[in-house]
């Protein structure tokens, strides 16, 4: 198996005298989805909340492309080339599909915005992830459907050559079809080399479309295992005690 | 040609097709001010036969003026979803400042208005610095600003109350007029300059093998818009002197093309420049805007900057009207004028949306309220009465529509 684009080590996170993360490890590979599962209180969204740089660890190693790194906020995030796209989509609905995808980074001629060149790649971007349900890109935010909209925030985070890409829970609001369109769309990105790190809570999306399961318990990694090697049952098991028969946790070699 | 095979409409029809579709999913934009202008306009005209009056035309462009400025201010300050209660205020205490410099200190105007200026950009950086950092609702912040400016402007004013404005420049921009060569010369130059920034648009967009308006649809704009600003010069043009033999009045008031640049250059701000970007980004949800990376406090504080230094300038044009400054000088009605030219025109109170133009076209109905119903001889209350009711209609009108389109 390749390199991982990005792997943790014993990343340990306290939050006064909650221990929230405990020695966890996490790897993440180009052109894989890795669907990070867990119950409610886990630990998930501290976990992806140190990747992004919202919350520096305490205590582990951060590595990415090989290279041990120390991420103090978001834009040093950013800069390594990671993309969160958060549940709640952070659109702006009075604003296009082409402004909101460059929202904060626009092209620029001289002072001007560069509305033709941000157009072609807007295109451009959403033409390589195959993307056929939108129908004009010059159509405001608010005239899409939900599928849209994630796929727009999808978009967005890949137009950058981002190297990892987080996507929360991007189905949680969606209909069946458009469900299935942006699972689509995630399985693409990781086809592209896009390191994917998919947090969801249903298992059906996660077999679908992932590739490896890291499942946290309570703060631990209970297990990252490929997808081929577990069945749902044991994934089941793992994010509800913690262990499942026939599956070594992680760090045990 | 068009690549588009699924529709075979007439391109025309099938333009106009989407600009219904547009309109009923609650995207109206400019289309209730420019109706409200046309039937206000025919309803006083054929109730009183000097509302239709060169003389009459002229006078509305001078009324309206520094409503129509202190509005294109507020754009920038509702599009965030906020608001100042204070322009009107701030406005008077600039024209205060400008005069009391060239009245009192005999300084020249070009130095005195932008000392006017920095008043304002300070101003504005107060209200803007008290909503932003410390997050006061601007509602709450602008509402004792409002109160404390009227205070200062009634220091400034002092004991006795008004103080003349004597600078030829600054007088002659609400009471002078182009001569008509060089009105119609003016109107050349603006038309040709809007044609080739259209043309350049479209060529630059075809060029990259991007989609472009219709060339049909763009010229019928194009030569409707021309076409109705033709008639306006032309108009203001005509003798409107009852005894011309002793004072000829011909042209476009000065105050026209000040209004005109000030349109160009807050367009172009807001739609070609990334603050611009940002400014709708922030009025459309902080949050978004924020996690973009883009600094939303500097946003909302240079916003509330941009509206107080427009209000120096409508205190300019005050100066020049009133030919003084007295302590009601942007008081009364001139906020509620303001705010509602600019809602009236298509802003929305939510934040979000709006454009330099809307603060001309509500701008205008506005004032054709007040004139057409002046000329007809009704009272002062019963003016007010009616502006705000309209005021109501437009902001009912931009609360539906916005349930339109977010559903």
């Amino acid at each position: 198996m390749a390199e991982p684009i990005l792997s943790l080590r014993s990343i340990n996170k306290s939050f006064g005298p909650v221990h929230v993360l405990r020695d966890v490890h996490l790897d993440v590979y180009p052109g894989q989805v890795t669907a990070l599962v867990g119950d409610n209180g886990a630990g998930k969204s501290t976990l992806i909340k140190c990747i992004a740089g919202i919350y520096t660890p305490d205590s582990g190693d951060y590595i990415f492309d090989g290279k041990s790194v120390t991420v103090h906020g978001p834009r040093d995030a950013t800069a390594l080339g990671i993309e969160v796209v958060y549940q709640d989509l952070a659109l702006c609905d009075n604003l296009d599909i082409v402004h909101n995808m460059f929202l904060g980074r626009e092209q620029k001629k001289g002072f001007t915005l560069d509305e033709s060149a941000m157009e072609v790649m807007a295109r451009k971007t959403l033409d390589g992830l195959s993307v056929r349900t939108v129908k004009s890109i010059r159509q405001t935010v608010s005239s899409l459907s939900g599928g849209q909209r994630q796929t727009v925030a999808i978009a967005r985070a890949v137009l950058w050559n981002n190297k990892v890409v987080i996507l929360d829970e991007p189905t949680a609001a969606l209909g069946v079809s458009q469900t299935e369109q942006v699972l689509h769309l995630v399985r693409r990105l990781a086809d592209n080399g896009i390191g994917v790190i998919l947090i969801s809570h249903n298992l059906n999306d996660v077999f679908e479309v992932a590739d490896n399961i890291a499942a946290l318990y309570l703060g631990q990694m209970a297990a990252q295992v490929q997808k081929s090697e577990v069945s749902s049952n044991q994934v089941i098991e793992l994010i509800t005690t913690g262990k499942s028969a026939g599956v070594t946790p992680v760090g045990a070699n | 040609m068009s690549s588009d095979t699924e529709v075979q409409l007439h391109p025309l029809k099938g333009a106009s097709h989407d600009y219904w579709a547009r309109i009923k999913s609650g995207d109206i934009g400019a289309l209730p001010a420019v109706l409200g202008l046309v039937v206000l306009c025919i309803v006083f005209g054929a109730m009183q036969s000097s509302f239709l009056t060169p003389g009459n035309f002229a006078n509305l462009l001078t009324q309206a003026a520094a409503v129509i400025v202190i509005a294109m201010g507020l754009v920038f300050v509702l599009l965030l979803g906020e608001i100042d209660l204070s322009a009107g205020y701030s406005s008077g205490v600039c024209g205060a400042v400008l005069v009391i410099l060239v009245t009192n200190h005999s300084f020249p105007w070009w130095v005195a208005f932008p000392i006017s200026i920095i008043v304002g950009l300070a101003l504005g950086l107060f209200i803007g610095w008290l909503v932003s950092f410390l997050g006061i609702p601007s509602f709450v912040v602008t509402l004792a600003t409002f109160l404390a400016f009227q205070g200062l402007l009634l220091l400034l004013a002092g004991e006795g109350g008004t103080i003349r404005m004597e600078d030829p420049t600054v007088l002659s921009i609400e009471n002078s007029n182009m001569k008509p060569l060089i009105s119609w010369a003016f109107y050349v130059v603006c038309a040709a300059l809007y044609i080739f920034s259209g043309l350049r648009r479209v060529y630059a967009r075809r060029k990259v093998g991007l989609k472009t308006e219709l060339m049909q649809l763009w010229i019928l704009k194009t030569v409707g818009l021309l076409g109705l600003t033709g008639a306006a010069v032309y108009a203001l043009n005509l003798e409107r002197s009852n005894n011309p033999d002793v004072v000829s009045l011909k042209g476009i008031p000065y105050v026209v093309p000040v209004i005109l640049l000030l349109l160009v250059v807050g367009t172009f701000v807001l739609n070609r420049t990334a603050f611009g970007r940002h400014l709708y980004a922030v009025g459309g949800n902080a949050e978004a805007a924020r996690r973009s990376g883009i600094n939303v406090k500097w946003v909302r504080i240079c916003a509330f900057m941009i509206c107080s230094v427009l209000s120096a300038v409508a205190g300019m044009i005050f100066a020049s009207r009133q030919n003084s400054i007295s302590p009601t000088t942007g008081g009364s009605s001139t906020l509620l004028y303001a705010v509602g030219a600019a809602v009236i025109g298509g802003t929305s109170l939510f934040g979000g949306k709006g454009r330099m133009r809307d603060a001309i076209l509500g701008g205008l109905v506005v004032a054709v309220i007040d004139n057409g119903m002046g000329l007809l001889g009704y009272a002062a209350g019963i003016k007010y009465i009616v502006t705000g009711l309209v005021l109501l209609v437009s902001a009912s009108v931009d609360a539906i529509s916005r349930k339109g389109s977010g559903s």
